[in-house]
């Protein structure tokens, strides 16, 4: 028999080709650490200012996961435009914080700031929702019954239509964020280098999160959500009204994804078009990380990608002389995606069969 | 923009009295075009379209897309309803005046209020083409040139076929004429036999008013004239040997038109083809892996981009050039070594389903296009400072037959012929069988015998390798390239002219290719908006005509049987059953 024989050669071709990059892999890391820690080349400063910088980025990243990681559970589709919602969040929160800037409310105190960045995240929470809404109605609604690539590319559009329409509306310059200088202060902690702002965005997202969280388990509509995540026919039955549970689902995420806009463009201080499609791809990249479908998973995953991101470059590719290690950091945060993807698709909290989706 | 689908209603012939008008539907599309409106003033086509002219002195592109939204607006009212002559304009008028409403508060608040501090182009440019240059004072223009225009696309399409084809017609190759005008023109004034002529239809910026005139009187006459001796029918009415002997004379046509199709317009457009070659050489590499296997593949420009730098590293005579070899050795290498990329890309994530396929070739397109552009590789490739100096296929003097994108269109045109043929052997073989059988369902394929990672792996390293070939090409057509020369952007541009045109079909790849490619680089003010449209394509795409444009028959096939019912519920169903949805969830 030819053909078994050459399916057996696939086969233990493809094994040993999945074990060449398991070995590869953790050599890279193993050998990488050893080398850079053992340099010494850099103080404890240093690293403690690349774990803070990828709290900050992971407790964004999460934000944008759980818009992905409930959509999909829901709908089986992966929101393609959701990092345009978030974009779409950071352009609101944008202009009412020059409205802010030029009325002197974000030269204040701290509380007058706090009141005034609190305004910012919830117009751009109403703005993202209501985008996505829209999206949810016109170019996603009338396709749920469809084959899965078709919504999928219809989600592409989409992330195409808003990116260009946000272009073509506010142009394609770089929109500098107003400057907040409370936020900007070092937090008065020697070991740390630690900015208000910092303690802003993870203290945000650690609340939101939580609410998030209570909003699904312990509420009527956050059981219908997860009552129709399992089973939409059977859920359907017992007299849950699964359209409202679905765009229920699409504004809590969007309304996430809003904040977090702010407080990504109060990190990094500007927003642009393009702003949501990376931080977009790398927050899928955590939900798929923690296990799609999964709440907890998606805040945990984007942690966890925020760290690997933030202190991976340094630590895994330094020690190997990798010249200018920072510019592959979207290198390893799409590795481990690929990797997640290919050894462990349940990812790390997923309990859920993979068997339907693998 | 065809009317031909809307039934005239002869005033004169006995029908059934027309129901009155539903007002409320009226109006409420009529807000519809109104926010349309309000899309196209602020998301700057007005303003960016303006400086051109459809006709010169007359109408400009800018204030054409405001009378197309009229135009529709009163179309959509008008489309599947009854009504009589006077009904219909009433209707049209209605609905382009409600529409017109928002543009005109529009001037009204941008002049009360600076809005461009938020909205780039609520700017004095976009009010003078809203209100012809008047200001606040012409807030009325816009209300009245859209009840004009509703209630003459009311009148035309109730108007009496043989009036309404001809004038239909001949507007929309105004339109068209209008279009092309910067093209036709410069061609037109090369040679002194036909520059008279090219002054005369065309001015620098659009039609003249001479052209204008000429273009309408000539498409009304000719579809008159063609009514009479209509190429259609005629070849209809002959008998099926005879039909069967007319075929070459057709092809030959057709083959002769692709030939000369790089010389007859002038260099720009001979550029053009040329991408367009290239795309359509790409778009048969991924029909394989999309279209037939129907694996998403995101990451297509990383093996183009294989296939580029192998040939620019092969060829290049200046720095990072390695060995010097002619265009025509290092093509192979460029493709087995995309292969090799795909095979090694493909084997640990074949395994993965559908969606999260795509998620994770984008993120391989983007590894490679940030390896390409690091220090990492700056030794070998480059980085940004690129690999120049990289030889054409064929070294010509610049004023020879095939000079420049030329001989890349025809090179592009072999290799796009040999890879269709590949690509249709394929699909009629066993293999072909099983990717069919893979996109339809990979357990029932699996059931039946079919080997899931070894037919993928097969569908994506030739998807690999024909995108190598695409790269190979590029590289001789641009002759350098750099790591910014591979964005996303490319992927994306391969997977919608598949997608629009018709998933599995070659001949879609050809019509998805001159309309997602040809067209927006033909008309560089459209360049603007170029992945708007493409979004909002995309979307139409799914939502009106999952197939494509020109589907193959046998997706056409799956998506229309069994036909839709009487409740009009399109039965996409029929082939997902899993993520179906019960029946009231729709809402």
């Amino acid at each position: 028999m030819r053909s078994s024989t050459v399916d057996q050669i696939t086969e233990f071709a493809i094994a040993a080709f999945l074990w060449a990059l398991r070995i590869v892999v953790v050599l890279v890391v193993v050998v990488g650490s050893f080398l850079t820690l053992s340099s010494g080349r850099y103080a404890w400063e240093t690293w403690s200012s690349l774990i803070v910088s990828g709290l900050t980025n992971g407790s964004v990243y999460a934000l944008i996961a759980l818009g992905y990681t409930m959509v999909y559970g829901i709908l089986r589709m992966i929101n393609f435009a959701h990092g345009e919602i978030f974009m779409g969040g950071a352009f609101a929160g944008y202009f009412v914080g020059t409205m802010f800037a030029s009325i002197g409310l974000l030269s204040q105190g701290p509380l007058v700031v706090l009141f005034a960045v609190a305004v910012m995240i919830v117009v751009a929470a109403a703005f993202s929702t209501l985008l996505a809404l829209l999206v949810e109605r016109i170019a996603y609604r009338p396709l749920r019954n469809a084959p899965r690539l078709v919504p999928l590319i219809s989600a592409i559009g989409a992330s195409y239509f808003l990116q260009y329409t946000f272009r073509g509306v506010f142009g394609a310059g770089i929109y500098v964020y107003p400057d907040v200088a409370v936020l900007g202060q070092r937090v008065p902690i020697d070991f740390l280098r630690l900015r208000w702002v910092d303690v802003l965005v993870v203290v945000a997202a650690v609340v939101m999160m939580t609410g998030l969280y209570l909003f699904v388990m312990r509420t009527r509509m956050g059981t219908a959500i997860r009552a129709v995540s399992e089973d939409k026919s059977t859920a359907e039955l017992m007299g849950i009204d699964v359209n409202r549970a679905i765009v229920t689902t699409f504004a809590v995420g969007a309304a996430m994804a809003g904040a977090a806009g702010v407080l990504y463009a109060l990190l990094f201080d500007q927003v642009f078009f393009f702003t949501g499609f990376v931080p977009g791809i790398k927050a899928f990249t955590a939900a798929v990380l923690g296990g799609i479908g999964n709440v907890p998973g998606a805040m945990l995953g984007g942690l966890f990608l925020g760290q690997v991101e933030s202190v991976g470059p340094t630590l895994f590719l330094d020690g190997l002389n990798v010249p200018a290690p920072n510019q592959l950091k979207d290198v390893i945060a799409f590795t481990l995606l690929v990797l997640v993807l290919v050894f462990r698709p349940s990812g790390i909290l997923g309990e859920r069969v993979t068997g339907q989706r693998a | 923009m065809t009317n031909q689908a809307v039934a005239p209603v002869a005033p004169d012939a006995p029908v059934a009295p027309a129901a009155a008008v539903d007002w409320r539907r009226v109006v409420r599309i009529g807000l519809l075009g109104g926010v349309v409106a309000l899309y196209v003033c602020l998301v700057g086509m007005v303003e960016v379209f303006q400086p051109r002219a459809l006709v010169t002195g007359i109408i400009t592109l800018g204030q054409t897309t405001m009378v197309l939204v009229g135009v529709g607006a009163a179309y959509l009212t008008i489309r599947g309803q009854s009504m009589d002559r006077a009904g219909a304009a009433a209707a049209g008028a209605l609905a382009g005046a409600v529409a017109g409403i928002f543009p005109a508060v529009l001037v009204v608040i941008m002049e009360v209020v600076n809005l461009r501090a938020m909205f780039l182009h609520a700017s004095p440019g976009t009010s003078a083409v809203l209100t012809l240059g008047l200001g606040a004072a012409g807030a009325w223009v816009p209300i009245v040139a859209l009840t004009v225009v509703g209630a003459a696309t009311g009148l035309l399409l109730t108007a009496r076929a043989d009036i309404q084809r001809p004038a239909t017609a001949a507007l929309v190759a105004l339109l068209l004429a209008g279009l092309f005008a910067g093209l036709l023109r410069p061609p037109l004034l090369a040679s002194s036999v036909t520059a008279g002529i090219g002054r005369l239809l065309f001015a620098s910026d659009g039609l003249t008013i001479a052209g204008a005139v000429i273009a309408f009187i000539a498409v009304v006459g000719g579809r008159i004239a063609m009514r009479r001796v209509s190429l259609r029918s005629r070849v209809a009415a002959l008998s099926p040997e005879r039909q069967r002997a007319a075929r070459p004379f057709g092809l030959i046509a057709l083959i002769l038109l692709v030939v000369w199709l790089p010389h007859g317009v002038g260099p720009f457009f001979a550029q053009v083809v040329a991408v367009v070659v290239l795309y359509i050489l790409m778009g048969f590499g991924l029909n394989i892996t999309l279209g037939l296997a129907g694996l998403l593949d995101l990451g297509f420009v990383a093996f183009f981009a294989v296939g580029a730098y192998t040939v620019g590293l092969l060829t290049s005579t200046a720095e990072y050039g390695i060995a010097l070899w002619p265009f025509w050795a290092a093509v192979p290498f460029a493709v087995l070594l995309a292969m090799a990329f795909g095979a090694f890309f493909g084997l640990p994530i074949l395994g993965i389903r559908g969606d999260y396929l795509a998620i994770a070739t984008l993120g391989f397109g983007e590894i490679i296009r940030i390896l390409a552009g690091s220090n990492l590789l700056l030794p070998l490739l480059g980085g940004p400072r690129g690999i120049i100096n990289i030889p054409k296929p064929i070294e010509v003097p610049p004023d020879h037959l095939l000079a420049g994108p030329i001989q890349i269109y025809y090179l592009g045109l072999v290799f796009a012929l040999v890879v269709a043929f590949v690509a249709i052997r394929l699909r009629d073989s066993r293999l072909g069988r099983a990717w069919l059988a893979i996109r339809e369902d990979e357990d029932v394929a699996e059931a039946l015998g079919v080997n899931l990672v070894q037919t993928k792996l097969l569908a994506y390293m030739l998807g690999a390798a024909f995108a190598g070939l695409g790269g190979a090409v590029f590289a001789g057509l641009l002759g350098s390239i750099f790591a910014s020369s591979f964005p996303l952007f490319v992927s994306i541009n391969v997977a919608a002219l598949i997608i629009v045109g018709g998933m599995g079909s070659i001949p879609g790849v050809v019509v998805g290719a001159i309309f997602l490619i040809g067209v927006p680089e033909l008309f560089r003010e459209f360049s603007e908006y170029r992945y708007l449209f493409y979004g909002l394509a995309l979307i139409a795409m799914m939502l009106f005509r999952p197939e494509g444009l020109l589907p193959s028959r046998i997706v056409q096939r799956e998506l229309h049987v069994p036909e839709p019912d009487a409740n009009g519920d399109a039965n996409l169903d029929a082939i997902d059953q899993d993520a179906r949805l019960s029946p009231g969830a729709t809402g």
